[in-house]
């Protein structure tokens, strides 16, 4: 799919990189930790989070993914926004949950951009 | 023509606003070095992180990125409080964040280890109350 086309399926707004919804998207991965998205997302990929600050826009960025997709209504801070601009990562904003904006990107044929974990995962003592 | 390359950058602590500023500078310059692809995503990750570490809970730091023919390394020094436990800094989920951390998006625990999975080479050196010294080894 390309990013107007996941703009129109979840009726999003386009807050940044207006000028890229032209870009394909094949692969995602949704996280509201950024350590996990620095871990796990490939180049590419959507950003899929409910978090608005400046580090979303960093991180992307670090990690080359295509854009960002805001979940639950957010709008980000200008900083944000700004920050996305200059970097050129695009922001869409849906007011579908996480859940859902995945599920029905899934269901057009995005997938994750790694299915699992490999190895033991994470353990986090108690 | 020699590929090697030096640069370094000062990271002040709780300074959150500007949290991944320098990591994101570091990328472009290495990216103008000719380093792409996974060498230059593992280098982009382990220095974000480190940055993050410094800005949570350092007074402030310091970034030294060095590129030579075979390798980039990377050593990450910051004055303040010292890593009690390395061992147990180093387990995926031990964290001692605070909310402000959390709220970012980190502090979950992760830091350390996503480190060491960029890294060839991955060292701790720590002493309580003056600082830690992180470094990083990718090679070419």
């Amino acid at each position: 799919m390309i990013l107007r086309e996941i703009a129109d399926l979840l009726d999003a707004k386009v807050l940044a990189g207006e000028k890229h919804l032209g870009v394909e998207v094949k692969t995602a991965f949704s996280a509201d930790l950024m350590s996990d998205v620095l871990a796990f997302a490939k180049p590419g990929s959507i950003m899929i989070t409910g978090l608005t600050n400046p580090q979303i826009v960093r991180i992307a960025s670090i990690v080359d993914n295509s854009a960002i997709l805001i979940v639950r209504g957010k709008i980000p801070p200008d900083e944000t926004i700004t920050l996305a601009e200059e970097l050129d990562i695009p922001i869409l904003s849906t007011k579908y949950i996480l859940f859902e904006t995945s599920g029905r990107l899934y269901a057009n044929g995005i997938v994750g951009c790694i299915r699992k974990i490999e190895g033991p995962g994470s353990v986090v003592p108690l | 023509m020699s590929r090697e390359y030096e640069v370094s950058f000062p990271v002040k602590g709780d300074n959150f606003e500007d949290a991944g500023k320098v990591s994101v500078e570091i990328k472009r310059l290495l990216k103008g070095h000719g380093i792409t692809g996974d060498i230059l995503r593992r280098a982009a990750i382990a220095t974000y992180e480190s940055e993050v570490n410094i800005i949570s809970y350092a007074q402030q730091g310091n970034i030294n990125v060095r590129v030579t023919d075979d390798s980039i390394s990377i050593n990450i020094q910051d004055r303040g409080p010292g890593i009690t436990d390395i061992e147990q800094a180093m387990k995926q989920g031990y964290s001692t964040a605070n909310d402000r951390i959390r709220e970012m998006g980190f502090g979950a625990g992760m830091g350390l280890f996503n480190i060491k999975n960029c890294s060839d080479s991955f060292e701790i050196l720590s002493e309580i109350n003056k600082g830690t010294l992180l470094k990083i080894l990718i090679n070419r």
